[in-house]
């Protein structure tokens, strides 16, 4: 028996209600580091609040999350110190809209950080070239693609230099031919060893670099396992609906 | 004396206007400075509410909003008039300036709360997600991404407004103010002749023609980049 290593994300017994509707009921989900996590699901099923509480821009109603050894719950916890190690992506990209893509990036390192103007100036460029847009960065959001604005806010994320980074639907409002560019520099992350959770419907991207596939439907988690087996030979019968679904299309 | 010749006298009399100059650029002076004070202190009043009233704490919330319906709904000559005789019967004397200064300030600071918190609304739920999650405080996000955004759209409306408001430092010739239109009046009076409001007319255009004209260009000035 190999043994395993504690996992860097450790979400246990998590509950959301929104007024009398419960959209969590009692989901557990450990990650591994260098892990990347699918989750996928009808919609409604949970799966963007659950990932919303692990940085808690969502507040869990019960229930205990771990990120890199900090009790995310804990009262005591600073939690704009735990989310510098948290990063986040998300569908709208929500970048700055009156600042350039350098000035993005280098908002929180030097706010959050505290780094000199050079430093962050010079750390911003570095991530933005790892995306791809080093020749971009003096651009403002409205002058760029969805498809580099999300690469943006990719890197104004990963400047940070997070444990791991949760990604909401990061390609679902972009235009086809451009969705795969942000796949890229997801691959590229994960080789580097990134940790990641990721809630998305690319299902192809899914069966080539999820190492683990969660299947959530009602607020509960049905089924996990590595993508093979969702995908192959999924055990729940509502995997198995919702797998034949999205291989229709 | 035609008809023709007695308007001009009437209003157009050159020498009445020469003699009363001096009083009605007086007059100009006065309004430029009561509309200074005004408009400072009436937008930064403004603007802390707006910026209370983010933190979203209920009971103080309902005290901000109360104050500035309060302040929206009353006709700022009522409170001029208010605050000129009725602190005096509470043992506090007032200036007509300063009850003309107070009262048109609370009144820009009302409208001027409503208008920016309209703009910090407006700002997107994902703005404030995504400043957060990088680990910036409610504050650092309130001041570095969400405000820049939100003054940017109030711009237009906070102009009409605070040029709307200033030129309310007219109601202060009601509790004995000399600025512009107190000062052609008094002239008016001395004089026996209407050109001196003239006067006065062209004074009020001389100051808010460049103040319109400068609304404009802030507005264009701070557009979003496209």
């Amino acid at each position: 028996m190999p043994t395993t290593p504690p996992p860097i994300i450790d979400a246990r017994g998590l509950w959301k209600r929104f007024g009398n509707l419960a959209v969590l009921k009692g989901v557990d989900l450990s990650v591994a580091e260098r892990e990347l996590v699918f989750i996928i699901g009808p919609s409604g099923s949970g799966k963007s609040t659950l990932l919303r509480c692990l940085n808690r821009l969502e507040e869990p109603d019960d229930g205990s999350i771990q990120v890199d050894g900090i009790e995310l719950l804990d009262p005591k916890t600073d939690i704009n110190a735990a989310r510098q190690r948290i990063g986040m992506v998300f569908q709208s990209f929500n970048l700055y809209p009156h600042m350039t893509a350098r000035q993005n990036v280098m908002l929180a390192l030097r706010k959050v950080l505290g780094k000199g103007k050079a430093e962050a100036s010079e750390i911003a460029a570095r991530a933005l070239d790892r995306v791809g847009l080093g020749e971009r960065m003096e651009h403002y959001p409205a002058q760029l693609s969805g498809g580099q604005q999300q690469r943006v806010a990719i890197a104004r994320a990963i400047a940070l230099e997070p444990r791991v980074m949760l990604f909401d639907e990061p390609t679902s409002a972009l235009d086809p031919e451009l969705v795969g560019g942000v796949l890229n520099v997801m691959r590229e992350l994960r080789q580097d060893g990134m940790t990641m959770v990721v809630v998305s419907h690319e299902m192809a991207f899914a069966k080539a670099a999820a190492d683990r596939v969660v299947f959530m439907a009602d607020g509960e988690k049905l089924e996990e396992g590595p993508p093979a087996q969702i995908f192959g030979e999924p055990q729940h019968e509502r995997t198995r609906a919702f797998i034949r679904q999205i291989d229709r299309h | 004396m035609g008809g023709f010749e007695s308007f001009l006298f009437s209003f157009f009399n050159l020498k009445v206007m020469a003699t009363y100059l001096p009083l009605v650029a007086k007059g100009f002076g006065l309004t430029v400075l009561l509309a200074l004070l005004i408009v400072v202190c009436g937008l930064a009043l403004g603007l802390a509410l707006a910026v209370l009233r983010s933190f979203g704490v209920r009971v103080l919330n309902w005290g901000i909003i109360f104050v500035v319906d309060l302040f929206r709904a009353l006709p700022p000559l009522v409170i001029i008039v208010l605050l000129f005789f009725g602190l005096p019967a509470a043992g506090i004397t007032v200036s007509g300036f300063a009850a003309t200064w107070l009262s048109l300030t609370l009144v820009l600071m009302a409208f001027a709360e409503e208008i920016y918190w309209a703009g910090i609304t407006a700002v997107p739920k994902g703005q404030w997600e995504a400043a957060r999650s990088t680990g910036l405080t409610f504050l650092q996000t309130l001041r570095l991404v969400v405000l820049p955004q939100a003054l940017r759209i109030t711009i237009p409306p906070l102009t009409n407004r605070t040029i709307a408001i200033t030129k309310g430092t007219a109601l202060g010739s009601v509790v004995g103010v000399a600025e512009i239109l107190g000062a052609s009046q008094s002239a008016m009076s001395f004089s026996a002749n209407p050109s001196a409001l003239t006067l006065g007319a062209i004074a009020y255009l001389i100051l808010f023609i460049p103040v319109v004209a400068f609304g404009r260009w802030v507005e264009t000035r701070f557009a979003w980049k496209r």
